[in-house]
């Protein structure tokens, strides 16, 4: 396995959906390789931090309103 | 659907309006950041939301639970996102445009390099705490989440920031397995790629 072709796998090697063979070949290039080893982790992290960020505030009052609104009239 | 599902189903038909308040409540936050996806401005996007749920309340008395509530509201909420989206800005973001790699091709050596296919220019290295920690990497990651294609943004917003799993997420966008994969991983490519620029800009 090339790195050229490593890093087409890692979004399913991060989510354990490679075959196991497969799996293996790409273990075998992450002992040898400290750059791939070092992309993998990235993409781990990135995950990570994707997962801190904020989302979004609260509907606002004005809005909630009007919804509620909505569902007494509809029911 | 499970149990706690057709409760809640049975309740909103009943007129229950608690029940509804904290579904509003609830599903707020993830509703916005989606319809944010989409829309240009918070006002927007409220309106997204008002609009998906005035959808859900007209769609719900023939709603069958094939899929669970959620699911289907978020599915909905897209789709009104989607096409207000277009109505708001009709110029396809430049990254619709350059797709294909998940790593830039001249990164890598060429056939007659030493090592074809191995790295030719390997990731720059970072501090992982700063990655996590720093806001002006969190604003970089930002960014770079609104710069993808709106398919591989809907993508990795549902999976990575709100922590929609996989099987959920295709159904609300509407797609294959297959195809929510490939978007996943070319999004986290991407937003990966755009944070080492991030740190290549610090270093330098």
């Amino acid at each position: 396995m090339t790195c050229r072709e490593l890093v087409a796998l890692v979004g399913d090697y991060l989510d354990g959906r490679l075959a196991r063979a497969e799996r293996e070949r790409f273990d075998a290039h992450l002992a040898v390789c400290p750059d791939c080893r070092a992309y993998v982790e990235q993409v781990r992290i990135t995950v990570d931090a994707l997962g801190r960020l904020p989302v979004e505030d609260d509907f606002s009052p004005a809005a909630r309103t009007t919804l509620l609104d909505a569902f007494r009239e509809w029911s | 659907m499970t149990q706690t599902e057709y409760d809640l189903l049975d309740a909103l038909r009943a007129g229950d309006e608690v029940a509804f308040a904290r579904l509003v409540d609830d599903w707020g936050p993830a509703m916005l950041r989606l319809a944010r996806l989409h829309v240009p401005s918070r006002a927007v996007a409220e309106e997204v939301v008002q609009e998906t749920w005035l959808a859900v309340l007209r769609g719900l008395p023939a709603f069958e639970g094939r899929s669970s509530l959620k699911t289907w509201t978020f599915s909905i909420l897209l789709n009104v996102a989607r096409s207000k989206g277009r109505r708001e800005r009709r110029i396809l973001p430049f990254a619709a445009l350059r797709d294909r790699h998940t790593v830039a091709p001249e990164r890598f050596q060429g056939r007659r390099d030493e090592r074809p296919g191995w790295w030719a220019v390997p990731p720059a290295r970072w501090d992982p705490h700063e990655a996590l920690e720093s806001k002006a990497a969190q604003a970089a990651l930002q960014s770079a989440v609104a710069g993808l294609a709106p398919r591989q943004r809907e993508a990795i917003v549902l999976r990575d920031v709100l922590g929609v799993d996989s099987e959920e997420a295709c159904q609300i966008m509407g797609v294959s397995e297959g195809n929510h994969r490939v978007l996943l991983h070319r999004a986290r490519a991407r937003v990966r790629d755009a944070l080492e620029r991030h740190f290549e800009e610090r270093a330098a």
